[in-house]
């Protein structure tokens, strides 16, 4: 069974303080629902009695003045009851939409801030659903109004007292039936939850069958399974009908049963009240009040039930979230941090160790083995290696997406970690390998919605990239919307935007992890000419693809496995005919073939 | 409204039961519509017991016994109602389901590429439900609500006319205030749902990006525009609010209004001694047993309204037709095949692209040589392996295996007696076994053919080592099989059903070098005599292959043996190159 699917307890006390604690800053409103409950209940309850004033009183002494005003001051009733009704259901809402507002900004902040190892470990899909599946279903239990549990009660024991000040007998005559109401309406609940617990596993199935079998089409054409699939299908689908259909009975038998029960506290109030009719102690007003009473009962009885299945639900949802806000901050940020300003741009590794996790004995699964170069301010510096070398592990840890395990990263002689990791990224900025481009504007993926960015800028920016003339020529220019799979900007062109993106930000130091994927000739030659702008007079650190990087620096890297196996300058490192000799053949040789 | 005509048929299938519905339907009203009045008898004898001091004792007691008996009587004519109509909705929501997934079970492919399996899904699950309401409840209430209503109402009238049309002239405003109020619910609820929808995607790219904007410190940017949205969400949710808060207050004002006048008008009918008291009793139940059909008349409105809309979109996806059909120039019957294949010319378009990703392809490949083809990503290699099962048709040319045209081979002949180990692998999330008996032209096979089938792929280690071997589960909710176990199990699957012409589309990139190696070994001895395709990125895969093919950009750009590439120096051979230097540097 999915994680989601267990359902604990109704009640927990330790939950339930900590969800209590968004409605706090709405105390006052909270005291308003709760007071206006109280009034609606009796204004609820009070209204059968006016049908006895108007039989026993009104009717009885053929009082037609009095029957009017009795009966206008009933509508009074109603009119209030309805507009308290309708005032509180509003409010309820408001509380619990503004609770749950809070709430969903506090998560949305926590999963923001957290490091990028703990993304690693928690599927995005998982934490999708905590931010709106669970709040979705807290939201529902604030605004099926849980204040509103109050209002229910009211209303019992307000209908109670007037029963039992009317004619206690009567009211103990007509209660008979109340606990067999009680008890069926709460199986009945129980069942009918089980039944659609049962129903939602098997339209669970029929989902994931269906998903599987479109998305693997292919495999069924291919094998002509579809008869097959077909038949499988069928008799998934014929269990969830079956799941339906036992729902169906507990419906079918519930619901006649409770007009049965109404029915039976109506004969056995009129037993009663045939026996003592005489007595002199019933009136007929009494009588009709009771018989509306009986019809009032069922309501409430019916709405606490339900809400207790939602507060079931929402006790595990709110469990998951809590355990969520509840993970720590994983980059340690110092206690009192540097704070490094007007920036030359060196770097120093000094033998770093870094691994992503332990292997399977316990022990580190390095990625970066014992590590140690210096860059000079200004200077150019490609990294080259085989896949799974340790290239963009290098690039994570000196932005402090990761913290190293051993050994220390030097900034202008400053070790990293006494920086914030918000310093260093505004002094380090990466251009990734894999292209992300939000589903905004052209100029809000450049600027990623810095104010202190101009227009005059975000322009400059394209300029220099060469794709100001581009966009100028789009309908909607800087506000043209980038579509995920729209195909409005090429590869290239969205590699060159990621360019113009850091550009913007202006970074004293840069790390470009250069794409290799297929681009036409026309974009190529665009991206190199950025690429040898943006780079001049800056610290840079390239993973480098292109012939043409690896030759403008000033420096080259070699990883292997994790360890810095050679370095030196292009012509230095082929004339050692090791793995940049064997590298070069493998990537770079064919470039100079067809390239120059 | 005409879309819900194409459930006639339907219908028709299940027509006793729902006759029997209605007619249970029939019958609780009327022992339902009886009560009152039966409750008005027993009032009036009461009255006249109170006002006399002689209480006819007896005839109260005949009175309140019928009320409790006709009310178990109805109570179990509307649990056969339920048990009927219901179950019946049921009952065809199952067989719409099943329709709906034979009928896209035999659409094209190309279908597939421009319809979201979300969308397919979205149909499967909700417009089918919107369906089976109107179906069950669609159907229940509005035969219950107008049996009750006229009932009730014609019980009213025979008592007093004057005073019903007092006690009705409220409920019409019931129905509407419903039907309007209702509409609005739903166009509101939409909006909250677009909006829920907008916060959900934000939510999925601030996350899938977060290293974008943790590196660029723009996380307050992104919970200022998360902010904005979920602003925006609970504005939405309050103007739902507003329009659920104001419905059943202004419900109850209306059915009180009506209590109002009946009461009052009533009332002093019983002092002019017009009616009896137990009239007006009987006349404050009748009301209250018309709110419910009131109200159920506007929300029914609503449910079929929004069934008509679904049925329509369902019916968009049941008169779509496949393309790649058996030719109706009724194929001659072949009863095998033995697998030479020849391409004649073919060239192919993605329907709508108009970009030619194959172009003037001919070769011709006989039956029981292995061929392999090679080519950069891109190059058409999948595109061209997928015309042989007939996955797509091509645009120009043809195709003929054994020297028929595969457009006259019945689609279950074809496929019966070809393999295809497709580059992305797909495996169920089922058991092992299950996945590799997938691939069998029989619903059962034997242990032997399967353990034959899971040895020839290299797997029975792996298998060995699983908790519970073949009856593993895989996916979610079982283990994870690597990328390499992943295609063997593919592999095991496409050997099972004994194909005549095997087809491997780069199905062993994730798996080892020794491990293909060995792979490849048993295969040849086990597909001796029959035609194997291999397509692949790594030299020592296809070296040994009868006949290599090279594609470039669509086209054949050199073929041979592996010592005939070799020697040509072209494309071929840059490859093999580079693949040798990638083998030493692995070993560095």
């Amino acid at each position: 069974m999915h994680e989601e699917e267990v359902l604990g307890k109704a009640y927990d006390s330790r939950l339930m303080r900590r969800l209590l604690k968004y409605l706090r800053p709405y105390t006052m409103y909270v005291i308003l629902g709760i007071l206006m409950s109280i009034l609606m209940s009796i204004l609820e309850a009070i209204r059968p009695l006016f049908t006895k004033i108007a039989v026993d009183e009104n009717i009885k002494t053929n009082d037609t003045q009095g029957l009017l005003s009795t009966i206008a001051l009933l509508a009074i009733v109603i009119i209030l009851r309805a507009s308290i009704q309708f005032a509180n259901a509003y409010l309820t809402q408001w509380i619990g939409q503004r609770a749950i507002y809070d709430l969903r900004k506090e998560i949305y902040h926590h999963l923001q801030t957290r490091a990028l190892s703990f993304f690693d470990r928690n599927p995005i899909g998982r934490l999708i659903t905590r931010v709106t599946n669970d709040v979705e279903v807290l939201n529902e239990m604030f605004s099926s109004g849980i204040v509103l549990v109050f209002s229910d009660i009211f209303t019992i024991v307000g209908i109670l007292y007037f029963m039992f000040t009317l004619h206690w007998q009567l009211a103990l005559v007509t209660l008979s039936v109340l606990p067999f109401l009680f008890y069926g309406t709460f199986l009945f609940r129980e069942k009918v939850r089980k039944a659609y617990r049962n129903v939602r596993i098997h339209l669970a199935r029929i989902n994931t069958f269906m998903q599987e079998h479109i998305t693997g089409i292919l495999i069924d054409k291919l094998f002509t399974r579809e008869v097959y699939a077909f038949n499988k299908f069928s008799s998934i689908n014929a269990d969830h009908r079956d799941a339906n259909i036992k729902s169906i009975f507990y419906y079918a038998v519930f619901y006649p049963s409770v007009d049965c029960m109404g029915a039976l506290a109506v004969g056995l109030l009129l037993w009663y009240s045939g026996i003592h009719a005489l007595d002199g102690t019933i009136t007929l007003g009494t009588v009709m009040a009771f018989v509306q009473f009986n019809e009032m009962f069922w309501r409430p009885i019916r709405d606490l039930s339900e809400k207790y299945n939602i507060l079931q639900t929402a006790m595990a949802s709110s469990e998951r979230i809590f355990q969520l806000l509840d993970t720590p901050l994983t980059i340690s940020t110092p206690l009192h941090p540097h704070k490094l300003e007007n920036v030359k741009g060196s770097i120093e590794f000094r033998n770093v160790w870094f691994a992503y996790g332990t292997k399977p004995d316990g022990t580190p699964d390095w990625v970066l083995k014992d590590i140690s170069f210096t860059i000079e301010a200004g200077q150019t510096v490609a990294i080259v290696g085989h896949t799974g070398a340790g290239k963009t592990s290098l690039m994570n840890v000196l932005t402090r997406l990761y913290d190293i395990q051993q050994g220390t990263i030097l900034l202008d002689g400053i070790p990293l970690s006494s920086l914030t990791p918000e310093n260093v990224r505004r002094i380090i900025t990466v251009v990734p390998q894999d292209i992300f481009l939000f589903s905004g504007t052209i100029h809000d993926n450049i600027t990623l919605g810095d104010p202190a960015i101009s227009f005059e800028r975000v322009q400059a920016v394209a300029r220099f990239v060469g794709l100001h003339q581009f966009i100028e020529q789009l309908p909607d220019k800087y506000n043209t919307v980038v579509k995920e799979r729209g195909a409005i900007l090429s590869v290239g062109q969205k590699q060159l935007l990621t360019f113009a993106r850091a550009l913007a930000h202006n970074p004293k130091i840069l790390i470009l992890d250069e794409a290799t994927s297929n681009i036409d000739t026309e974009s190529e030659q665009m991206i190199q000419n950025a690429i040898k702008k943006m780079l001049k007079g800056r610290t840079s650190i390239v993973i480098a693809h292109r012939l043409s990087t690896i030759q403008r620096a000033h420096c080259i890297i070699v990883l292997h496995k994790g360890e810095l196996r050679e370095l030196g300058t292009h012509s230095e490192l082929l004339s050692l005919n090791g793995i940049y000799r064997k590298l070069y053949e493998l990537q770079y040789k064919e470039q100079e073939l067809y390239k120059y | 409204m005409r879309s819900l005509l194409r459930l006639l048929p339907y219908l028709r299938r299940y027509k006793k039961a729902l006759l029997a519905g209605i007619l249970t339907v029939i019958g609780s009203n009327i022992f339902n519509v009886l009560q009152p009045k039966f409750l008005g008898y027993a009032i009036d004898i009461l009255a006249i017991g109170i006002s006399h001091g002689t209480l006819n004792i007896k005839a109260l007691l005949l009175w309140t016994g019928l009320i409790v008996l006709f009310a178990l009587i109805a109570g179990f004519l509307t649990y056969l109602t339920r048990q009927t109509i219901i179950v019946t909705s049921r009952h065809i929501e199952f067989d719409l389901r099943n329709d709906f997934l034979r009928h896209i079970q035999t659409l094209d492919t190309t279908y597939y590429h421009t319809t979201s399996t979300g969308d397919l899904m979205a149909h499967a699950t909700n417009d089918i439900n919107a369906v089976r309401n109107v179906l069950g409840p669609g159907i229940m209430y509005p035969t219950d609500t107008l049996l009750t209503f006229t009932m009730v109402v014609t019980m009213m009238f025979t008592s007093d006319w004057k005073l019903t049309l007092v006690a009705l002239l409220p409920l019409p405003f019931v129905s509407f205030v419903m039907y309007r109020i209702g509409k609005h619910i739903h166009v509101k609820f939409t909006e909250r749902q677009e909006q829920y929808s907008k916060l959900t995607t934000h939510t999925q790219e601030s996350l899938a990006g977060i290293r974008v904007i943790q590196s660029y410190v723009r996380e307050t940017y992104f919970e200022h525009q998360f902010d904005v949205l979920s602003t925006e969400y609970f504005k939405k949710n309050m103007h739902l609010a507003l329009y659920q808060a104001i419905l059943w207050p202004l419900l109850f004002t209306l059915v009180g209004t009506s209590l109002l006048l009946t009461l009052y008008v009533g009332g002093i009918q019983v002092i002019h001694h017009t009616i009896s008291i137990g009239t007006l009793t009987a006349f404050i139940t009748y009301l209250s047993m018309l709110i419910w059909p009131m109200i159920a008349f506007g929300w029914v409105t609503n449910i079929l309204q929004q069934g008509a809309a679904s049925m329509e979109r369902l019916s968009t996806i049941f008169d779509t037709h496949p393309t790649i059909l058996n030719s109706n120039s009724h194929s001659i019957t072949i009863p095998s095949i033995r697998g030479t294949i020849e391409f004649r010319n073919v060239s192919f378009q993605y329907p709508g692209t108009g970009k030619w990703v194959l172009r003037n392809i001919s070769f011709t490949l006989p039956a029981g040589s292995t061929f392999a083809i090679v080519g950069r990503t891109g190059a058409g290699k999948t595109t061209l392996i997928n015309l042989i099962p007939r996955i797509y048709d091509p645009t120009e040319g043809e195709i003929f295996i054994d020297g028929i045209p595969i457009v006259t081979i019945p689609l279950q002949i074809l496929r019966k007696f070809l393999s295809v180990v497709p580059q992305e692998t797909f495996l169920f999330s089922d058991t092992i076994s299950e996945n590799i008996k997938y691939g069998s032209l029989y619903d059962s096979c034997t242990e032997s053919e399967l353990n034959r089938v899971v040895e020839l792929a290299h797997l029975t280690p792996d298998i060995n080592s699983f908790p519970l071997q073949l009856q593993t589960m895989i996916g979610e909710r079982g283990i994870t099989l690597s990328g390499g176990q992943k295609q063997r199990v593919s592999i095991a699957r496409a050997l099972i059903r004994n194909p005549q012409i095997l087809i491997l589309d780069d199905a062993l990139s994730a798996v080892d070098t020794y491990t293909e190696h060995r792979i490849l070994h048993k295969l040849r001895d086990s597909m001796r005599g029959k035609t194997c395709i291999l397509i692949s990125h790594r030299i020592s895969t296809v070296r040994d292959a009868d006949k290599i093919l090279v594609l470039e950009n669509g086209t054949i750009a050199e073929s041979g043996t592996h010592e005939e590439l070799i020697a040509h120096k072209g494309l071929y051979s840059e490859l093999y190159h580079k693949q040798l230097i990638e083998e030493e540097l692995e070993s560095l």
